[in-house]
């Protein structure tokens, strides 16, 4: 795919697809033996949507990239995948997720090479991004920011900390995607704290509100690209996802969060992916 | 001090654009130089202090040097963890600034006590912690440690009139700051409570007890050196601190005389007898919490009794 620079730059060389990132979700959780799954899977169209079309990064290192925040830092695999597809990190490093010495563990970590801020406990990254897209503005940047929450992560009072912040000072340039799967570590959302109207809130916060189908790339990009990020609201994308998305065993299933996959559930899983893809 | 802190630091945004000021939605009476003049530099967050570290976490990762502003246990404790994964694990110039160390906000009672903040700041890997002991050498201080490269936690007071007699604004990082020097015993302190710990030893002198004393602004990185140096040459330490007995001031002053084998005693004056639910002066606590200059006095003279 050809992603058209939407900040008037160049456009950039990108091959990065859901199928590719839940085929390498499965490998690796597989070779690695290790759980968070579920959650990887969940969000595997969002990233390959932002890593495809919507961020802008000439390069890793470059200061005017788009920056992008998985505050959800436990599904990190999937965007482990993505770095790979982008040519930024080797198969073979993709290959030490986990392993003893690696920088690839199941949260992400900043010394890694496409990682902007390390994640893994739940109710930072958003603020972390109000404060990048604060230093945007000030610096007269169009660099964007983007962060990837959980649904979970909004019973963390400092979300809504972050969110009322941003709200106030209406950074445009700021865009929060929720992945609303439903599913958080003990059961679902609406048994374990209801979220619901999680629109609703975000909008009574004074946020630009879209709800789409995180399962769907393309609406996730246009609806990404469509945002008038230079003046206004800052933005949330509620995205509704399905936690395991594309695995059939594993979806809406929380142990899923947990688990490692046997070998028939890891060919099983395999071939509904593929078929997805 | 905290006005002091705020002249200087207005002084040094005005020599490098990156310098920021947020606060918590405090500093009435004392913010107001700075974000008078770099109103686009100055961000009242709100009574959020997670999102303020959060946020100047997310600015210093583009290049700003934020000072987040706030009373030391709203500054450190309810932000803790966004000061770990933030700054100190990221190691970016995330600057806390905690305004009351000890018992300076008195009358307003325990949750505003900050009794435990050094503890917790110089347990963070990389936390470069600083206690100034009066605002001549707050202005010092701050002057050789904005622009470092890692997090830096603050720890002021108020107390903007009281000067420590003989530290004449003194201030190296790495290194303590002697007030007096002593053949017999020193007394080691840190912050505005040192103004007791030389009283104490005016009196021990006057008394014929040759008594040092010693300050300690620079927390961490910790003057080992300097410590060891004055502690070899006495038989006798006592250590005075505004903070809890575990992991202050004394705790450290403990850690160098065991790692390297000194021979002195020490005894560590500290609040050691629980939460106390009355409240009252900054002088009157230190009273009920055994923290005065007579409380020194008589540690240091049983103690020099027992050597």
């Amino acid at each position: 795919m050809t992603a058209m620079d939407c900040r008037g730059g160049r456009a950039i060389e990108t091959n990065v697809s859901a199928a590719d990132i839940r085929r390498l979700v499965l490998e690796e959780s597989k070779r690695a033996n290790v759980g968070h799954i579920g959650p990887a899977l969940s969000i595997a169209d969002i990233v390959a949507a932002l890593y495809d079309r919507v961020l802008v990064i000439s390069s890793p290192d470059d200061p005017e990239r788009d920056r992008f925040v998985l505050a959800k830092g436990h599904a990190a695999l999937a965007l482990y995948a993505a770095f790979h597809l982008r040519g930024w990190i080797s198969r073979e490093t993709l290959a030490t997720y986990c392993a003893d010495g690696t920088l690839l563990g199941v949260h992400p970590e900043y010394m890694l090479t496409g990682v902007d801020f390390s994640t893994g406990s739940l109710g930072q990254g958003l603020s972390v991004g109000v404060g990048m897209a604060q230093a945007a503005r000030m610096q007269s940047s169009t660099r964007r920011v983007f962060v990837l929450l959980s649904d979970a992560e909004c019973n963390e009072g400092s979300v809504w900390e972050a969110v009322m912040f941003a709200a106030h000072h209406r950074l445009a340039n700021l865009v929060a995607i929720v992945d609303l799967n439903g599913q958080q570590a003990l059961g679902p959302t609406a048994e374990v704290l209801d979220l619901s109207s999680l629109a609703g809130r975000w909008s009574a916060f004074g946020w630009d509100v879209q709800e789409i189908n995180g399962h769907d790339v393309d609406t996730i990009t246009a609806t990404l690209s469509g945002l008038d990020t230079r003046i206004g609201q800052p933005h949330v994308v509620i995205a509704h996802t399905v936690s395991g998305y594309g695995v059939s065993y594993m979806e809406r299933q929380f142990k899923w969060h947990y688990l490692p996959m046997s070998d028939e559930e890891y060919q099983q899983a395999l071939a509904e992916a593929r078929v997805l893809g | 001090m905290r006005a002091s802190f705020i002249k200087t630091l207005t002084e040094v945004a005005n020599d490098d654009p990156r310098v920021m000021l947020l606060t918590g939605d405090l500093g009435f009476m004392a913010i107001e130089p700075f974000s008078e003049a770099f109103p686009d530099r100055f961000l009242n967050i709100g009574v959020a202090e997670q999102n303020m570290v959060g946020v100047a976490s997310g600015l210093a990762e583009a290049g700003f040097i934020p000072f987040c502003y706030s009373i030391a246990p709203f500054a450190t404790l309810r932000p803790y963890e966004f000061i770990r994964n933030g700054p100190v694990h990221h190691r970016l110039p995330v600057r806390i600034v905690g305004v009351g160390g000890g018992f300076e906000y008195g009358t307003a009672g325990p949750s505003h006590h900050a009794i435990e903040d050094i503890a917790v700041m110089r347990a963070l890997p990389g936390m470069t912690v600083v206690a100034p002991a009066d605002a001549p050498q707050t202005v010092t201080a701050l002057r050789a440690t904005w622009d470092l490269k890692g997090p830096v936690y603050y720890r002021i007071g108020k107390d903007e009139r009281t000067v420590i007699p003989g530290l004449d604004a003194r201030f190296s990082l790495g290194h303590a700051e002697s007030l007096r020097p002593g053949e017999d015993m020193l007394i080691v302190t840190t912050g505005s409570i040192s103004v007791e710990a030389v009283a104490a030893a005016d009196l021990l002198n006057a008394e014929g007890v040759s008594a040092g004393v010693m300050t300690v602004a620079s927390i961490e990185p910790a003057p080992v050196d300097d410590l060891v140096g004055a502690m070899a040459g006495v038989r006798a330490v006592v250590t005075l601190e505004a903070h809890v007995l575990a992991g202050g001031l004394g705790t450290l002053v403990a850690e160098i005389i065991a790692e390297r084998s000194l021979g002195c005693r020490l005894r560590r004056i500290a609040v050691s007898n629980g939460a106390c639910p009355h409240v009252g002066s900054t002088a009157h606590l230190h009273q009920v919490h055994g923290l005065s200059a007579n409380d020194v006095i008589g540690t240091a003279r049983l103690l020099l009794a027992s050597t």
